[in-house]
């Protein structure tokens, strides 16, 4: 008995050993993936904040959106409930096209997208390190556009913070990964800045749909459960199947 | 060893085939001038050489590898037209990010002494948008050899360049050429090409005109080549 058991740590011990000599080349490579596209989010994220040129354009036209619906609607309460969620959405998406429209257009300029191509970085590294970029950037506009709406229309939306940041991180991460896959498939072309929405719209309904009727429901005070669990569904699978076919597909789209 | 193979690439731009079935192998060590009037198709055989654009038809290997595989491309430097640089960064910044792109152990040092090698540490923390041109070229061939790399590829690397930039990079790539670094360059400056060169490759209309050693001929007259190779294909 004693001997069958130190036979079996024995065999234990070596399935250890083999694993963790076989998982040490695999963890290299996943740290590796991860570093280069830290190394291209913050190489994005530096460049913008030196000009900053995606996020002004984007922060002027979106804060004047919201001023001029101030105007153009009585915000009463129970409008509100009403139009909240695709009131704020619908800012999100049009001032998120001048972000996402820079992404991969910032990489025409002196050919620097050769370079990045030329390197070892996988193009899904290259995607996800822009898309990541993206997201701060969007995230940083979308947090800004929310305090906006919140004094202009009287909204309390901190009442249901929590939720709300699940979902506008979730709807945004659709929106970014499907409008960095469309940045670089339009950075080519000359009309490139009217393409980019004319293709990604069409493609963002889903996750606009889900996103607008939780933002709506949990401005109304109505709190995440089994009546809206649905588009939460949506908007996680959205996310899993755009960021997975983005990821396959971008060495396509940039290499052909 | 060959470093490179080139196995009978095609490439079509919609129905436009601007390249014809070119092939040829280049030994390591080797330096190839790839010549050829305008639009005949080097650039586009020289981007799908660095894996930045796709053959139709046929293969591109080199060491023996796939060169859009990730060990192959540590192994390649690429100078192309463009300077290929971040107006917003810094010249120190530039040459970190692809030093960690390229997994350089300590980035910021490999910099440093490209940025002294270039004659560029003066202004190493200057934003290259405000760099004049000799020093965002002289910029760019550091980046280009940063990661040490064994296999260079150039498109018309002279063009453009001040006397400043094409003494540094003449040095570099003699240098390169004494470590046994294989390169090949694209260019319209025939003399200087076929002086540097190994290896001839002529390109007419997408078709390969002519692959092989340089010739004495071609010293003598560097026309020789066009005079004798652009009116009939090489079998």
């Amino acid at each position: 008995m004693k001997e069958e058991l130190s036979r079996k740590g024995a065999e234990l011990a070596k399935k250890q050993i083999s694993f963790s000599a076989s998982s040490a080349p695999l963890r290299e490579t996943v740290f590796s993936f991860l570093g280069q596209c830290l190394t291209i989010a913050q190489k994005d994220l530096r460049a913008e904040w030196r000009t900053k040129e995606a996020l002004n354009a984007s922060l002027a036209f979106s804060t004047v959106i919201l001023i001029l619906f101030s105007f153009a609607l009585d915000p009463n309460p129970e409008m509100m409930q009403e139009f909240s969620g695709g009131l704020l959405w619908l800012v999100f998406l049009f001032a998120g096209a001048l972000v996402l429209n820079r992404s991969f257009a910032r990489e025409m300029q002196n050919d620097c997208l050769d370079a990045l191509l030329a390197s070892p970085v996988p193009p899904s590294g290259l995607f996800l390190g822009k898309t990541l970029a993206n997201y701060a950037l969007l995230m940083t506009l979308e947090f800004i556009c929310l305090a906006e709406f919140g004094i202009l229309f009287n909204v309390r939306w901190l009442a249901n913070v929590g939720p709300l940041m699940l979902v506008m991180a979730l709807g945004t991460w659709g929106m970014t990964v499907v409008g960095t896959v469309f940045s670089a498939l339009t950075v080519n072309l000359r009309l490139r800045e009217v393409m980019l929405p004319v293709l990604v719209y069409p493609m963002m309904v889903p996750v606009m749909m889900a996103a607008m009727i939780l933002t709506t429901d949990l401005l109304a005070g109505t709190a995440l459960g089994p009546g809206n669990m649905l588009w939460v569904r949506v908007l996680v699978g959205f996310d899993v199947i755009f960021t997975l076919l983005g990821v396959s597909l971008i060495d396509t789209v940039l290499v052909g | 060893m060959n470093a490179l193979e080139i196995d009978a690439v095609w490439k079509y731009f919609g129905d436009f085939p601007a390249l014809r079935d070119i092939g040829f192998t280049v030994q390591s060590g080797s330096v190839v001038a790839l010549l050829g009037r305008n639009g005949a198709g080097k650039t586009t055989l020289l981007r799908i050489m660095a894996g930045l654009a796709k053959p139709s038809k046929g293969s591109v290997k080199i060491n023996g590898n796939e060169v859009r595989e990730e060990s192959t491309r540590r192994r390649i430097g690429v100078l192309g037209h463009g300077i290929s640089l971040y107006d917003e960064l810094t010249a120190t910044e530039n040459l970190v990010l692809f030093g960690k792109l390229y997994g350089l152990d300590d980035a910021a040092k490999h910099a440093h002494q490209w940025l002294e090698r270039t004659g560029l540490e003066r202004v190493r923390d200057g934003l290259v948008r405000e760099f004049s041109r000799g020093m965002r070229q002289r910029l760019a061939v550091a980046r280009t050899f940063i990661h040490n790399p064994e296999v260079l590829l150039f498109d018309e690397p002279f063009t453009s360049l001040d006397d400043r930039a094409i003494a540094v990079l003449q040095s570099l790539i003699n240098e390169a050429k004494s470590r046994g670094c294989t390169i090949v360059m694209s260019t319209h400056q025939l003399r200087e090409a076929i002086e540097l060169a190994t290896h001839i490759v002529l390109i007419r209309k997408g078709e390969l005109a002519y692959a092989g050693e340089r010739r004495q001929e071609m010293l003598d007259d560097p026309t020789w080549l066009y005079r004798t190779f652009e009116g009939e294909s090489v079998s």
